[in-house]
């Protein structure tokens, strides 16, 4: 048959830079250009907050700290989205996940706090993966055993989650001589140590969670592209059929994969709270779980894009705080309209601009292989 | 006598919360039926909710206010129509980036325009939506039970709320009885059918899309203009989603999303009676716990522990023309 | 306008996807009150064509002429004011509506419903005495068999005035008898001076109903022909470009031990509803079963439980003398260890993940084999290095182990899942429809394959709704029908009738045919 003659050659492929670098930064830089405007409207300078918002994330060794601090917090909801999604599941809990986790954080650095930091930290640490992933277990469960829509039950228990631990703060773990729901603080022993501690920088809230992410995002890589377990993962995410024609069970591995979100998002509370705030107060989730959801778009659900997805948003934290404190109109909620445009862009309308592009590649490349034969 | 007061005022403050909750949730059911899945209903509505106040500050008119927040709710609707039906984008990432976008814009432009910390003027006189007195309120006042049932709990409320309990048929009727009702259930369940009887899926869902954005309007403009008197940053809290659960306990439909509705509202009037209340066996309730009821209840409903939830079969699918 | 002019004609149409060029040049003329016959195999561009007659696609160029007037047909709302109606092969229902609000669907008549559908009732009632089209018109269309289904369809583009009839496919889950009758019912429309387009790849069907045929092949029109000065071998010939060989060329089988033995095998789907019921088959070293019968007949579902998808509600299955049923072995990868492969019958639902690379793929059911494994990481370089070797032997094209699945073309995919379950040298091979959607020279290969895998010694079954296809590879046939065997009989001994009438249902009575036991 004349099989060899059918066109193959013609979908030309599109080579990894444009899918993840130049696609990216275009969503992104229509994202920065309609904040532009949004600065323009309330009578300001777009290039200067511009210039502030990146001398405020990285002018100086502060913001560079307070910038990878923030980053932490996003490399953990940005790989637990990702690995949901790498299931085909779309986890917007991560919000209620980070909360449990961080609970489960302050429960033992306020009940086991005699014991060494050498075991507090593991223990901790534990502690948090188990009460993420026990708040991800949940709708995970509902949603592999009795078909219940998991975007639904994931924003159901962030607000669950938020109740709980609202009630545990009123009414429980309050410091008895205190006003204002927060637990008493951890003693000095249970903390994580700082970057401060051991490099010479100016003390900033960077502490060694932020190392303990980097490990992760290697290990989610060895994980998710190295594993039989994350080939079974991503089989179950991309086609549930297959799956199970291929004997990997859907069900376990979409327990697996929000079980392993879960964890990942409860790590906020080792960074949160036993890095920085040294107790257990409210909303210290601070909707990194969310903006979570923006750095596994941004970063294609792959570690290196997440790991600079999250230096963005760490960045905008930072540096948008600057911004609040230097410009007169803005303030910092300023932030969060760049990372809705963000998630808008990058998310929402991934494919507005996406064949436009792929298809000026094409043309590019064909006149290019045309000229060089 | 005192418990009935109690059960008035219990229901009266039921009818007040589940207002912008009807009209949310109304709102939610022409999306979803369509086949758009709507968690950006918090996001329309808080944008809403700014909208009005803004202008009804600047107008000094309720009514122009009110223009603005549809206006502004429709416009949100739209860039999530673009986003989704145009685009054929993620419908869950588009109502997030919408709800964030949102939660941002208003106060940023609050605090630009009013410089009150992201909160918009006071509201008064005019500006806002005031208490109806229905005829013969007075008059029947002191009628036992009923009279008292119809000056206390039926008459004294405005405009907004009569028109969320009229909003329940009308948007009944308009979505069993009408050739646009019939359309959108049937672009919910398979555009494929729309498509092919002539009838363009994408404009199809653009129409519920701004239907969606009308009633939202309306429930954002209530909080601000109406039950509020002026624009806080965040004064949705969580009630668009809380819409979007009673929807999916009403089932997705009219009449039960309304009693969905009722009963949400009524946990949170109960719960801010039943504070440090002890109650007979069960003890002091947690505030917190009711709170979360209605959220449990959706996840046990969508469990299948309580009844079962069928959404619309091609909710969430962006409309693609197989090759 | 004048009554000579042809009800439809097309000119010098294309259509473009992409690379893929699916309608070159076509030209049509249908003459008003004929059935006329569009035939070709699967993906000869026949659908894309009257996707582009009922507006659902835009022709890159070209002319329509309806009654002679040139018609430019954007949409299908601008298709069925012309009068062209269509029956789709995926019916275009919506499940949860009763039968007159699925009709009304588009041409309510007024915003407000009620008039419409009080409307609509009357009109039905005539139509439906005009054709014989009894259906009930308050039923939920979700609650009706297929058959009546399809009714509905045809209903609909009646109702909306259509003068020219389009039905894709029609047949395709129908059996033979229910075929005949909706082909008596086009007998009806023509009668009455309706335009039929019937669009299949079964030569049965052409020969039996149409007045004249169109015959298409690789996106282009090879023939047009009056149907009473043609016959099938011709038509096929015509279709495939060739002269096909209606048999492969095979030696008698030589059966051995029965491998596999089904006993009273029933399945209950999730709404209880039986699926199978009492199978009783055995499969042989050394021979080819072959199961026929219309799609949706339990087919599917006696692959998905021998694969080990689904568990069976009650019956057993006995392996090589062992007991599958309740054991720990009877899971989906248990039994590819055990020495069963499964070539599924949906390779884009099931047996590829088309955004894998095809090294990926390639060990898809047998990714925690220990060649693919070196403790917890998995073995990248020996899986290319597999592909490699596949893509050699069953010369997949283009030979790139790195490229996605979804950029081979359907007979390459299939020979990809192929060699993934031949390679792995079972006993026992399931096979789901070898040949669906793959070009003639694959068919070959992949027939011939099937016939090695037999004389090896290995025990084959082969579920094809194609009957042509069981007859000619099968050694033994089964038909299925509602989730039962009808009967099985000997593959010399297959006739298209007899299967035919077995695969409505009918028990042979006949002495000499082997009934099930």
């Amino acid at each position: 048959m004349t099989e060899g003659s059918v066109k193959f050659a013609a979908p030309l492929k599109i080579p990894g830079w444009v899918n993840y670098a130049l696609i990216p930064f275009i969503n992104l830089l229509a994202a920065l250009l309609i904040s532009g405007i949004v600065i323009l409207i309330i009578g300001d300078s777009p290039i200067v907050a511009l210039k502030v918002l990146i001398y405020g994330a990285f002018g100086y060794p502060e913001a560079v700290g307070y910038t990878l601090y923030y980053t932490t917090n996003f490399i953990f909801t940005g790989l637990a989205v990702a690995i949901a999604f790498h299931c085909g599941l779309f986890n917007i809990g991560a919000e209620g996940q980070a909360a449990l986790g961080g609970i489960g954080v302050s429960l033992v650095c306020l009940y086991f706090d005699n014991l060494p930091l050498w075991l507090v930290i593991p223990f901790a640490m534990t502690a948090a993966a188990i009460f993420g992933a026990a708040w991800a277990y949940i709708p995970a469960y509902l949603q592999a055993k009795r078909g219940s829509h998991i975007v639904i039950t994931t924003i159901m228990f962030n607000f669950i989650a938020a109740s709980i631990l609202t009630y545990l703060l009123v009414e429980v773990l309050i410091d008895p001589n205190g006003q204002s729901p927060e637990s008493r603080h951890f003693i000095e022993s249970t903390w994580l140590p700082y970057f401060h501690d051991f490099i010479a920088m100016p003390s900033t809230p960077l502490n060694i969670s932020f190392v303990y992410a980097l490990v992760l995002s290697a290990g989610f890589y060895f994980l998710v592209w190295h594993t039989r377990w994350g080939y079974e993962i991503r089989v179950v995410g991309q086609n549930e059929t297959a799956a199970r024609y291929a004997g990997i069970s859907p069900s376990k591995n979409i327990i697996l994969a929000m079980v392993i979100s879960g964890a990942l998002a409860g790590f906020v509370g080792i960074n949160e709270l036993q890095g920085v705030q040294h107790r257990l107060i409210l909303d210290f989730t601070g909707g990194y779980g969310f903006v979570g959801i923006a750095v596994a778009l941004m970063g294609r659900n792959h570690p290196i894009g997440i790991f600079l997805a999250a230096l963005l948003f760490g960045a905008l934290y930072q540096g948008g705080s600057e911004l609040a404190f230097e410009m007169k109109s803005i303030n910092k909620e300023m932030v969060i309209v760049i990372q809705g445009l963000i998630i808008l862009f990058s998310g929402a309308l991934e494919h507005m601009f996406r064949p436009k592009i792929e298809a000026a590649y094409r043309r590019f490349a064909t006149t290019q292989t045309a000229e060089a034969g | 006598m005192e418990t009935f007061h109690i059960i008035i005022l219990l229901l009266d403050a039921t009818f007040r919360v589940a207002t912008p909750l009807v009209l949310a949730a109304l709102a939610g059911m022409f999306s979803e039926r369509a086949g758009v899945v709507d968690i950006g209903l918090e996001g329309k509505m808080l944008g809403a909710a700014f909208a009005a106040a803004a202008v009804a500050a600047v107008s000094g008119s309720a009514w122009v206010g009110l223009g603005a927040g549809i206006l502004a709710s429709i416009a949100l609707s739209l860039l999530h129509a673009y986003a989704c039906v145009t685009h054929k984008g993620n419908q869950v990432v588009s109502g997030m980036a919408i709800n964030i976008v949102v939660a941002g814009l208003t106060p940023t432009l609050g605090y630009a325009w009013f410089s009150m910390g992201g909160q918009t003027p006071h509201l008064g006189g005019d500006a806002r939506f005031k208490s109806i007195t229905l005829p013969f309120a007075e008059a029947v006042h002191d009628i036992p039970v009923i009279g008292y049932i119809y000056a206390e709990l039926i008459s004294n409320h405005n405009i907004i709320v009569y028109l969320a309990a009229a909003a329940v048929p009308i948007c009944a009727w308009i979505l069993y009885k009408t050739r646009f009702g019939l359309r959108v259930r049937a672009v919910g369940e398979n555009p494929h059918a729309v498509d092919t009887a002539g009838i363009s899926v994408d404009w199809m869902r653009y129409k519920a899309l701004m239907v969606t954005g009308f009633l939202c309007g309306i429930a954002g403009s209530y909080l601000s203009t109406a039950h509020g008197a002026g624009f806080i940053r965040d004064m949705t809290a969580g009630k668009g989603y809380l819409a979007l659960a009673a929807l999916i306990f009403g089932k997705w439909r009219p009449v039960p999303t309304l009693f969905a509705c009722l009963l949400f509202a009524f946990t949170d009037a109960v719960q801010a009676r039943l504070q440090g209340v002890e109650l007979p066996i069960v003890g002091v309730i947690p505030v917190q716990f009711i709170q979360a009821l209605p959220y449990i209840l959706t996840v046990l409903l969508l469990a299948g522990f309580v009844g079962k939830a069928n959404p619309p079969k091609s909710i969430g699918e962006p409309y693609i023309k197989e090759r | 306008m004048s009554e000579q002019s042809p009800a439809l004609e097309l000119r010098r149409i294309n259509k473009s996807f992409g690379p893929v060029h699916a309608n070159k040049d076509i030209s049509l003329s249908v003459d008003r009150g004929s059935i006329h016959g569009i035939i070709g195999e699967n993906g000869a561009g026949k659908s894309t064509l009257m996707s582009i007659v009922y507006g659902f696609y835009q022709a890159d160029s070209g002319d329509i002429f309806v009654n002679g007037q040139s018609c430019h047909i954007e949409n299908p709302q601008s298709s069925i004011k012309a009068g062209i109606g269509m029956v789709h092969q995926h019916f275009m229902l919506v499940d949860t509506f009763t039968v007159l609000e699925n009709i009304i669907l588009g041409v309510e008549g007024g915003y407000r419903l009620s008039e419409g559908l009080a409307a609509a009732r009357n009109e039905l009632i005539r139509l439906e005495k005009e054709y014989a089209l009894e259906v009930n018109v308050d039923a939920i269309v979700g609650d009706l068999p297929v058959g009546l289904r399809q009714r509905v369809e045809i209903l609909k583009a009646l109702y909306r005035g259509a003068e020219i009839l389009i039905l894709d496919e029609p047949t395709g889950v129908l059996t033979p008898q229910e075929a005949d009758h909706l082909f008596r019912i086009l007998d009806t429309l023509r009668k009455q001076g309706k335009t039929v387009i019937l669009i299949t790849h079964k030569l049965r069907e052409i020969m039996a109903i149409t007045d004249n045929v169109s015959v298409m092949r690789r996106g282009e029109m090879v023939a047009h022909v009056k149907t009473r000065e043609t016959n099938q071998a011709a038509l096929a010939e015509r279709m495939v470009g060739r002269s096909v060989l209606l048999q492969v060329e095979k030696k008698p089988a030589n059966p051995k031990d029965t491998l596999v033995s089904i006993r009273n095998l029933n399945y209950l789907d999730a709404d209880d509803v039986p699926r199978l019921k009492d199978i009783n088959l055995d499969l042989k070293a050394g021979e080819i079963l072959g199961i026929a019968g219309v799609s949706g007949n339990g087919q599917s579902e006696l692959l998905e439980v021998l694969g080990g998808m689904l568990t069976p509600t009650s019956g057993s299955i006995r392996f090589e003398g062992r007991e599958l049923v309740g054991s720990k072995a009877f899971t989906a990868r248990n039994l590819r260890k055990i020495g069963l492969g499964h070539v599924p019958e949906d390779r884009h639902r099931s047996g590829l993940i088309l955004s894998f690379s095809a090294n990926e793929c390639t060990i898809l059911g047998y990714h925690d084999k220990p060649e693919y494994n070196r403790g917890l990481r998995l073995d990248r370089k020996s899986m290319v290095e597999t592909c490699q070797s596949y893509i050699q032997k069953y010369d997949v094209r283009p030979p790139d182990p790195y490229l996605k699945a979804s950029g081979f073309s359907g007979g390459n995919q299939q020979k990809l899942v192929l060699a993934r379950e031949m390679e792995q040298n079972p006993d026992v091979l399931l096979v789901g429809q070898p040949t669906r959607g793959v070009d003639i020279g694959a068919i070959e290969f992949i027939h011939k394959q099937l016939i090695m895998m037999r004389d090896a010694g290995k025990a084959i079954l082969v579920v094809s709704v194609e009957i042509d296809e069981v007859m000619s590879i099968a050694d033994r046939i089964a038909v299925m029908f509602d989730g039962g065997i009808v009967g099985e009989i000997a593959a010399s001994e297959a006739t298209e009738t007899r299967l035919g009438l077995m695969m409505a249902g009918v028990r042979e009575t006949r002495p000499g045919a082997k009934e099930a036991v």
